[in-house]
This record gives C-alpha cells, structure tokens and sequence, in this order.
C-alpha cells in the first residue's frame, strides 16, 4: 500500500504494480465543520486552485471547497482544454500569460501528470476585418513579451496541411495568427491534480454540498447554509461557473452575467495527425487532436440564454459542416459524442474578481469561453486577494465596479469565436 | 429542435428566430446615475426556471412578440 502522502513517481508506480493492490484513494472525505476560515464555493478548477494557493503560498489550511456535485463536473470537465495567452488587451494578455506560466510547470508543481501539449495555436482569418485583428492582437503581444505572430497561408498549410487553404472555398484561408506556446492539456487531469495536492496541504473537499444560502448581516458575509448543515465562515468565494448568478443573488450581490450554453463534440480516434490548435472564428469553430487521437471540436455560444446542457442535432450538423470547410479530409470521420458546458458571459467578454460590496464575499466568475485557461492565475491571485486583503495588480483590471465606471475590459475580438 | 410558438405564424423551429431578451426599462438620461445606467445596461435576472422574454421572428413574419420559456428545459408557451 502507498503511503497517502508518498509521491507519485517511476518507483510507486513499479512497486505498487508489484503489490497489485488498490490504489490509495487521491483525496479523502470529510465531515462538515461548523466553521472554516475560507468557504470556496465551486470545486472546478477555480475554486480548487483558489484553495490549494491559500494553503501553500499563505499557509491558510482551515479552507472548505463545496460542490452541488462532483469534483471537475462543471465547466471544467466540459471545456475544450485549450490554452493561450494572445489575448488583445495589455491587461488580458499579463493575466492569461501568467496562467500559460503556471500551467507549463504544473505537472511538476502538483506531482501530477497534467498533459500539457505545447503544440502551436493558429487563429485564422477569413476577411480583411479579422486580418486587421490579428495584426492588431500579434503586436499587443510582442509589446508583452509573447511568442505570437501573423503568417500567410502557406504557413498555415506547412503547419496543418489538412486545411484547404486554396481559394475555392466559400472562405478562404487569408492568413493566422500563430501563438507557438498555445496548446492543449487534459482537463480533468487538472482538476485532481489541484485537488489532491489541496488535500494533502489539509483543506476539505466536499462534494454533493449544495450551498443553498449565504448568510450576510451587516453587509457582512458570516456564513453559508447547506444541504448538509450550515457553515459559518467570514469569508465566502463565489468560484462557480453557470450557476455563479444564483449564488451571487444569496449573498445579495448582482452581477452582470448572462449564462449561455457552449456545445462541443468529440470524434473516434484516429492516428496524430493535427499538430496545432486550429480556430476559426469567421466559421465559429476550433479543432484540436488529443493526445487519445480524438478530434475535439468546439463552437461559439448558443443564441439565447439557457441552463440547458443539452446538446442539438442542429448544431453538430452545423459544427460538422462548418469542420468540413476547413478540412474536407475528415468527411469519413465518424462522432462519438456532444455535450454543453455552461459560459456566464459578461459585456465585455472578461472576468469579474475580486470584492463585492458584501465584506468577505468575494467573486471569481463571468468566466465566459475563458475560464479553464485561466484557472491557476485565477486561483493564485484570489488566494493572494484573500489572504493579504488587497487587490493584487493583475487582477485589477477585472473588478465588479469596472461596469459603473465605464473601464471596460474588451476582449470579445480575442476570448471567443461568436462574433 | 426547439420549437416557439410565433403568435402569427405558430409554432416554428428556433433557428428562424433572434433571441432579443428580457425587457428592460431605459432611464431618463437627464437623471440616472452611473449606477441606474449600469443596471439598465449590463444587469440581467438570468433566470432559472420560467421567464417572459422576447423574441423576433427574422425568418417568418419578422415582428416582435413574447414568449415564456423554462431556462432549464426550453419547454416553451405562449405568453399570456
């Protein structure tokens, strides 16, 4: 048997292989306490790694992470698993860079296998309007320091040569933008690598704990209620995507967020064959292969606003057709399945951090089409915010109050594919 | 495919229509506060359950009219 706080490593793995025994459990169940220091509400990505930077860079260990469900269940098992950092606002391009740094060194961080594949990431440009984009994003990158550049379509063919990159198509191919360091990891892998470590630092995950209260006296927060027992705690983190309105509005804070499905849909698997992350915003879909040789295929938020994570037959046919402009190649390729993830959009296609006017009840939401490639930044800075009580600059940018001063954060030319 | 009940036309699938929204009242520029304009603005209910809404049929009769909808299910009625 592994001892439970042993490191994964070559030599566990051959010994416990040898013992052909179970497989000690990654995190441990708890019972609910009467109180914590930190309630996080939300054990996807973002909340788990709020928790786990709490406990190892400022040493509060006395931290709940709560959810109506499973670990990862969310928007964090549901996403596309891309990562980049070409954003096109100065603030935007720091924050999701600093997330690409943390996740480079993850695996080595966590003692967990995250997969990041470090494989290129291609943003096409159908028109002249999204070619002037991309010019406009690639220099706002350089400025900061980032790897991303605009290349022609024999590059892009060089790079991908499934894509149809003649002029006979209804689209053509008039260039990309390429971000070498963009790529793809596995989702899920982050989320139990986050929470294992957090449970090894002390910090209680509690799944199937649905919040269905906040307390807040005194516009003070002093607790949540529980399908399990109420909790009470001086500081509540709203780390929670699709549902993050619902638990807004029980502390009294309204947010400006709108929930829209997202469909995605995955093929069988087939030999490697794509080496880069391919994303069109004119046909409203990107293409990556993962390392299992499957095709993930993602698209833009449905048209109206829903809870629904139904998929539709219309939208696979839509999404099919619009992969079949790109590369005719795959019309043999059959799907295996689809599913919806939930994005609360906000007006101006960045997140909202930071504090709220209920003193201790702070927000980590509006993680629209963006949230998982943000996850370990989002959750070192909320850690820090929490911890020293101040804002820390690289989230500065992203406040509640952004919206009544008129500071809007611009990202939709660069955070999603639905415009 | 989602079907909504278009009072001139009746029920059609949703790709012939535009999502427009809840309804909200604009305030008189003359006095809102910043406050008052980003509530109109930006604040939305984002309701779960049964809501009143609006929508406008682009590819039919292309008026506006209301319709109830359950975010959760999409199980839609005519609005009464």
């Amino acid at each position: 048997m592994i001892d439970r706080n042993g490191k994964y490593s070559a030599i566990s793995l051959i010994t416990h292989g040898l013992r052909k025994s179970e497989w000690p459990r990654a995190w441990r169940a708890h019972d609910l306490r009467k109180s914590y220091d930190v309630v996080v509400i939300g054990g996807g990505v973002h909340g788990l790694a709020t928790a786990y930077y709490l406990a190892k860079n400022h040493g509060i260990t006395n931290v709940a992470v709560l959810d109506k469900g499973y670990l990862g269940g969310g928007g964090s098992g549901r996403n596309t698993a891309i990562l980049r950092s070409n954003y096109l606002t100065p603030e935007g391009v720091r924050f999701y860079d600093r997330s690409l740094e943390l996740y480079r060194h993850l695996a080595a961080d966590l003692n967990f296998n995250v997969m990041f594949s470090r494989r290129g990431h291609l943003t096409l440009a159908h028109n002249d309007g999204s070619l002037r984009t991309m010019r406009w994003r690639a220099e706002v990158n350089k400025l900061q320091g980032i790897d991303s550049q605009v290349i022609d379509p024999a590059q892009v063919k060089e790079l991908v040569p499934h894509l149809d990159t003649s002029d006979e198509t209804r689209y053509p191919i008039l260039g990309a933008l390429y971000h070498p360091p963009g790529g793809i990891i596995r989702h899920d892998a982050v989320v139990w690598g986050y929470a294992r470590a957090a449970d090894r630092l002390g910090v209680h995950l509690h799944q199937k704990t649905e919040v269905t209260g906040i307390d807040v006296v005194n516009e003070r927060v002093t607790g949540v209620r529980t399908n399990r027992g109420a909790i009470s705690a001086p500081i509540v983190v709203n780390c929670t995507a699709g549902w993050s309105t619902l638990i807004s509005d029980m502390a009294g804070v309204r947010t400006p967020v709108q929930t829209f499905p997202l469909q995605a849909a995955v093929t069988e698997p087939v030999r490697p064959f794509l080496h880069a992350v391919v994303v069109s915003g004119t046909l409203h879909v990107y293409v990556s292969q993962t390392d299992r040789g499957e095709l993930v295929f993602g698209a833009s938020v449905d048209p109206f606003q829903s809870y629904s994570m139904r998929g539709s037959l219309e939208f696979v046919e839509g999404l099919a057709a619009h992969v079949l402009e790109l590369m005719p190649g795959l019309s043999q390729m059959r799907l295996l399945r689809q599913w919806a993830g939930l994005c609360d959009m906000t007006p101006d296609y960045s997140p909202i951090m930071g504090t709220t006017p209920v003193e201790g009840f702070y927000l980590d939401v509006g993680w629209g089409t963006y949230g998982f490639k943000a996850g370990p930044v989002s959750g070192e800075s909320m850690a820090q915010a929490i911890a020293t009580r101040s804002t820390p600059e690289i989230i500065s940018a992203f406040g509640l109050d952004r919206f009544a001063e008129g500071e809007l954060v611009g990202e939709k030319g660069a955070a999603a594919v639905g415009h | 495919m989602i079907e909504l009940p278009c009072p001139w036309c009746g029920p059609r699938g949703v790709s012939e229509f535009r999502y427009v929204g809840e309804g909200a009242t604009r305030p008189d520029p003359a006095t809102a506060t910043p406050q008052e304009w980003r509530a109109y603005l930006y604040l939305h209910e984002n309701a779960r359950g049964w809501v009143r809404e609006n929508w406008y049929h682009t590819a039919g009769c292309r008026r506006f009219f209301k319709l109830e909808r359950e975010t959760e299910s999409n199980e839609t009625r005519a609005a009464t």
